[in-house]
């Protein structure tokens, strides 16, 4: 990928700004960033939400495909428990939660850059308060920067590679 | 990525200022000239309003003469133009499922002040919704058929106008009531303001409507237990509990009544909150609808013990109405819409200790006040307090469990209106010196402020201010025996204590306790405050987030009795026309099964609630039936095989976004 | 530092003087619960209302002195039965933490003296100690005493149900009627029970002051109250000490012995009558005698 432009405030180095991805259910919390935004509840502009029809959609590998491209930290909003649109799909997220973060903690990620909230479609306030708390919770873990690490460890990988090979070269010779 | 399919990808893009909502906060020259530079993107255009005419038709225009093929339009929320810009495709001859929409206002103008870092996220969430459509596929939409039948649940004032108007239209309504009868609290007031029409006088003709109108089967004495499918197609099941007596063969003559082996009434009557007494064999009121007695079985002899002589059925033994043996029954029905008329409880005020309401006999509720000032109520309308004096001063406190952080915080907004009508009665009624104690007085409404007027010139006088307490000690001659209200009399800047024989406490309105459970059962979502969340609060403030499902009168928030007949009409023509169009169009979100990927390991099974996903044996393979998936994705996203899709939900289009916002990351 | 006790004792000006009874009487029933108590070391003024009203600063600083100390005895209750001090001291704990002002001079102030940070020490009340920690059924099992037929009123004072609400409830507090039942007195309804007792009035405004006792006594009096028990030392003071005059104002025959909750309790436990400090009542001296002290063989044991 291509390099932030220089006029783009998250990305100049001089101040790290984490990144958080927000998969947010269509019935309630997506509602919810609704009515915060009607209602002018702001927030810290570190959040990117993508919309789906229910947090119960919310594949584990959406969360470590966010990690892996770059983001700080993973917000998944759902239905109150007992409120899903869908009966019962909230009460999946939570298994999937639970044994995901115990997966994050074995990858050495944080637990704390995952974090499920039940957010109604009503509590705008909600939504604001848990992005700013969020973001200020990450903010002090500091960048996980997944993405640059991963280039990082494919030109080590390379590079040991390349050394193999012309050892190898070496030995032929 | 198959070529085949997205080979000649053609990407519009087109940022929205919304006038000034957006290009205020989000630089939208900046972000369009950021998505032309972007693969896939042929067209990149920002316009004052998308929503208009001549933005839509920007959008068909680019469609037809630049053979745009996915159009990305980054406006407000999908909930409020989704539809609009998808239409706008569809006339332009492209499938409307090739629109993808972006949330810069409500998810980012509106809610950042940083004008940078706004235009930043603009551009991601762009460029995410690019690389996203890039993987949209034709859709088509699903229709499923209606069933004209209406329920309306709950029979009070809203529920009676809603099936009326429904039953009118000549569709079938099941009007399903709790109590015993239909009529709700609007059969227990005394007048309505501001024009103090007596309200039984202009209920109980809609009341009999319904009793007689052939379209509306009248279920009293019920309760909806359980509801399942959607819009179209509802199957609800509703238990009929006992009452111990036909109501086909009773006649409403009640003589049971009077030959119960009880000689005197001594149960409390619902109806009157307790202020007299019932029998255990009874009717809530005389014109209760359907006139039908009913037998309270924690009260009744013959069906606590078995061993009563049973004179109700000796005097009834002509028609037998009455059934000991009665047991609750079961009735499934399936309607295409519901309309939710459940109304609200009064605030308990034993819950404002200081008020002395339970403590002090003389401390009613303005319900309590409305069966006492009526001629058909306990003391057949005249004002006497529970120690049998008439009063000869009384003050009504407002705001009692409203606009209190402690218990409620909204306005109940009937309050000052029901207590200045009570005022003019009770001094009608008893020519008592009557206060008002109030925080501000709000008579917006037809007829209302001038009603204020008239109440503040027969000389009833307004203290502004909150009631500290109402206690009985007397601090010299003048207040012994009386109960005093203490108050800052906040006109005058002094602490006041005004000796009163009665005290009406103006409760506030409250949902109804089990107001989460039937939220719950019917899918819906509630506010804040525990009411009953309307789809949007200005413009379908009776329509719900779930199709098919309609709210009105006080389960949606306090109302008036006006606004509630208007909602409640508005509720049953949307009914009505959501009938008559026969069909609605469904989300085309379904999962599908990719049988050659899937492995027959039955994980998706047991996940769905609504058994779409069953396996078929002979293939083992899973299979998930359309008409029966909602869309919600669980199994999707639970299939270890990657062998289950959702359209519009594709792994690759979420994988996009994903990429796409963090492109910078 | 020697190992904490659980209750550290924060007395005031108060329970070392006029109120004296009042820490005899609580020291007595905490030895009798096997509470185990200790008195902060140290400590020097609340910062009560003549502070509060000159320099909210200044009053917190000597507050967070007591906070501070407290701390450093590792003990977490820090138990204020006056409730003039309760208050200033849980009102000092808010100022602090709501404050970013006043929270930084406490700070600097602390630091200068040497004394840890403001940090975990919780601002107790007896009342609500006998309450919460104690309870009202195992209270009821440990009285071996009870004084049958005698009907009082419960009286709190201004100060310690608002505006915090943690020791009972600010409109309609009942747990010391809980209490008092538990260990055998007949209570009296009495709405006056977070009245004004006057407080320093008394000596300032004096005839207000004496008019607001004579609401308070009178009213006990209507709903047939023998005797008024107080968690507080001004308002036992006040409504003990004035009662000859309001009888030579009004010539009403008011002479109604004033007790602390503890007194009371600790009879019920046990205790005895100077240990319990009942010795030093002004008013109503002659119930006080036929109730606790002469008719000793009388007493119903349970």
């Amino acid at each position: 990928m291509e390099d932030r432009p220089v006029s783009d405030k998250l990305s100049t180095s001089v101040q790290w700004e984490p990144i958080i991805v927000a998969f947010f259910c269509n019935w309630c919390t997506y509602t919810a960033a609704d009515l915060a935004g009607v209602a002018r509840m702001g927030y810290d502009p570190n959040v990117r939400v993508i919309r789906v029809m229910c947090s119960g959609r919310v594949d584990p590998q959406f969360v470590l495909d966010a990690f892996a491209h770059g983001a700080d930290g993973v917000l998944i909003g759902g239905c109150h428990p007992g409120d899903c649109h869908y009966v019962e799909g909230n009460y999946k997220t939570l298994r999937r939660y639970h044994l995901l973060r115990r997966l994050l903690r074995d990858l050495g990620i944080e637990e704390q850059r995952l974090r499920l909230e039940w957010i109604a479609a009503s509590e705008g306030e909600k939504v604001s308060k848990t992005i700013n708390e969020m973001v200020e919770q990450v903010r002090a873990l500091g960048p996980l920067r997944l993405s640059r690490r991963f280039k990082e460890w494919d030109a080590e990988l390379a590079s040991l590679e390349a050394e193999a090979q012309s050892e190898e070269v070496v030995a032929h010779v | 990525m198959s070529e085949q399919r997205n080979g000649h990808v053609r990407i519009g893009v087109y940022i929205c200022h919304c006038g000034a909502n957006i290009a205020d906060t989000v630089d939208v020259k900046a972000v369009a000239e950021y998505a032309a530079t972007l693969p896939g993107v042929v067209i990149s255009r920002e316009y004052k309003y998308m929503c208009s005419d001549p933005g839509q038709e920007l959008i068909q225009k680019d469609i037809e003469e630049h053979a745009i093929n996915r159009v990305v339009v980054a406006a407000c929320s999908p909930t409020l133009h989704e539809n609009t810009f998808r239409g706008a495709a569809e006339r332009a001859g492209l499938n409307p499922f090739f629109v993808q929409m972006v949330n810069i206002r409500e998810h980012d103008s509106w809610v950042h002040s940083d004008r940078e870092a706004a235009t930043v996220k603009a551009k991601d969430l762009v460029r995410a919704a690019v690389m996203r459509v890039y993987f949209h596929k034709p859709l088509e939409k699903r229709r499923v058929p209606i069933h004209p039948e209406v329920l309306v649940v709950g029979g009070g004032i809203a529920g009676i106008h809603a099936a009326l108007t429904v039953a009118n239209s000549g569709k079938r309504v099941y009007l399903v009531e709790r109590e015993p009868t239909i009529g709700g609290h609007m059969a227990q007031y005394d007048k309505t303001f501001p024009t103090l029409d007596c309200a039984a006088c202009i209920l109980t003709p809609k009341m009999s409507a319904v009793r007689a109108h052939p379209n509306i089967t009248l279920w009293t004495y019920s309760e909806v237990v359980s509801v399942d499918g959607s819009v179209g197609d509802y199957k609800v099941v509703v238990k009929r509990k006992p009452r111990y007596v036909h109501e086909d063969l009773c006649v409403g003559c009640l003589q049971c009544i009077e030959t119960c082996v009880y000689k005197d009434s001594k149960f409390d009557d619902e109806f009157n909150l307790g202020l007299s007494k019932r029998k255990p064999i009874y009717i809530p009121f005389a014109q209760a609808t359907p006139k039908v007695v009913v037998i309270d079985p924690d009260a009744c002899i013959q069906l606590k013990t078995g061993k009563c002589k049973k004179s109700c059925m000796e005097a009834c033994v002509e028609r037998g109405a009455i059934d000991f043996a009665q047991k609750e029954t079961y009735e499934e029905i399936h309607v295409g819409s519901i309309i939710i008329a459940t109304g609200f409880q009064t605030f308990d005020p034993r819950r404002m200790p200081q008020y002395g309401y339970g403590k002090y006999p003389n401390v009613y509720n303005t319900l309590e006040v409305e069966r006492l000032v009526n001629a058909s109520g306990p003391t057949s309308g005249q004002v006497i307090t529970r120690d049998g004096r008439v009063p000869k001063s009384v003050g009504i406190v407002l705001c009692v469990g409203s606009r209190d952080e402690n218990t409620n915080r909204w306005c109940s907004r009937v309050c000052c209106m029901t207590s200045l009508k009570l005022a003019h009665l009770i001094k009608e009624h008893t020519g008592a010196e009557v206060y008002i104690f109030y925080i501000d007085m709000r008579a917006a409404g037809k007829g209302y402020e001038e009603f204020y007027q008239r109440v503040l010139n027969e000389g009833v006088h307004f203290i502004r201010g909150r009631v500290a307490e109402i206690t009985d000690w007397a601090l010299d001659p003048s207040e012994a025996g009386k109960l005093v209200a203490r108050v800052e009399d906040t006109n005058t800047g002094f602490v006041r204590r005004i000796p009163l024989d009665m005290v009406v406490l103006a409760v506030g309105l409250e949902p109804q306790p089990d107001a989460h459970e039937v939220q719950r059962m019917f899918g819906i979502s509630c506010s804040l405050d525990g009411f009953f969340l309307e789809k949007h609060p200005k413009l379908a403030p009776a329509p719900t987030y779930t199709d098919g499902i309609f709210i009105a009168g006080l389960c949606h928030g306090p109302k008036d009795i006006p606004d509630t007949v208007m909602q409640a009409g508005y509720a049953a023509a949307e009914a009505i026309a959501l009938a008559d169009t026969g069909f609605f169009e469904l989300e085309p979100n379904t999962a599908y099964v990719v049988e050659e990927e899937c492995s027959g390991c039955k994980t998706c099974v047991p996940l769905c609630p609504y058994q779409a996903v069953t396996f078929n044996e002979e293939k083992q393979k899973a299979f998930i039936n359309e008409v029966l998936c909602k869309g919600c994705g669980t199994c999707v996203a639970a299939c270890p095989s990657g062998s289950i899709k959702q359209n519009l939900f594709e792994d690759e289009e979420i994988y996009s976004e994903i990429e796409g916002v963090l492109a910078y990351a | 530092m020697e190992p904490s006790a659980k209750y550290l004792y924060y007395p005031g000006c108060s329970l070392k003087g006029t109120g004296i009874a009042y820490e005899e009487s609580l020291l007595t029933t905490f030895r009798l619960l096997e509470l185990p108590i200790k008195e902060l070391p140290d400590w020097n003024c609340c910062g009560a209302t003549n502070y509060m009203s000159v320099s909210e600063t200044s009053a917190t600083l000597l507050a967070a002195r007591n906070l501070a100390l407290a701390r450093q005895t590792g003990s977490r209750d820090l138990l204020a039965p006056c409730n003039a001090c309760y208050l200033t001291l849980r009102k000092s704990q808010e100022l602090v933490a709501h404050y970013p002002k006043i929270a930084h001079e406490v700070e600097q102030f602390l630091e200068q003296a040497g004394l840890p940070r403001l940090d975990s020490v919780r601002v107790r009340h007896v009342l609500e100690v006998l309450y919460t920690d104690v309870g009202v059924e195992r209270l009821r099992e440990l009285t071996v005493r009870r004084l049958q037929g005698v009907r009082m009123a419960s009286y709190y004072g201004c100060q310690a149900v608002r505006p915090y609400g943690e020791v009972d409830d600010p409109h309609e507090p009942t747990r010391m009627d809980q209490i008092l039942k538990a260990v055998g007195v007949d209570v009296v309804e009495y709405n006056l029970k977070t009245k004004c007792c006057g407080g320093a009035l008394t000596g300032t405004i004096h005839d207000v002051g004496v008019r607001l006792n004579y609401i308070l006594l009178k009213e006990a009096m209507r709903q047939g109250a023998q005797a008024i028990v107080t968690i507080c030392p001004l308002c036992q003071f006040n409504l003990d000490a004035y009662q000859a005059e309001i009888r030579k104002q009004t010539g009403e025959p008011i002479d109604m012995p004033i007790f602390y909750l503890t007194q009371i309790v600790g009879w019920a436990l046990g205790g005895d009558v100077r240990e319990l400090g009942l010795h030093r009542a002004i008013s109503g001296k002659k119930l006080i005698e036929q109730w606790f002290t002469v008719k000793k063989e009388a007493e119903t044991y349970v």
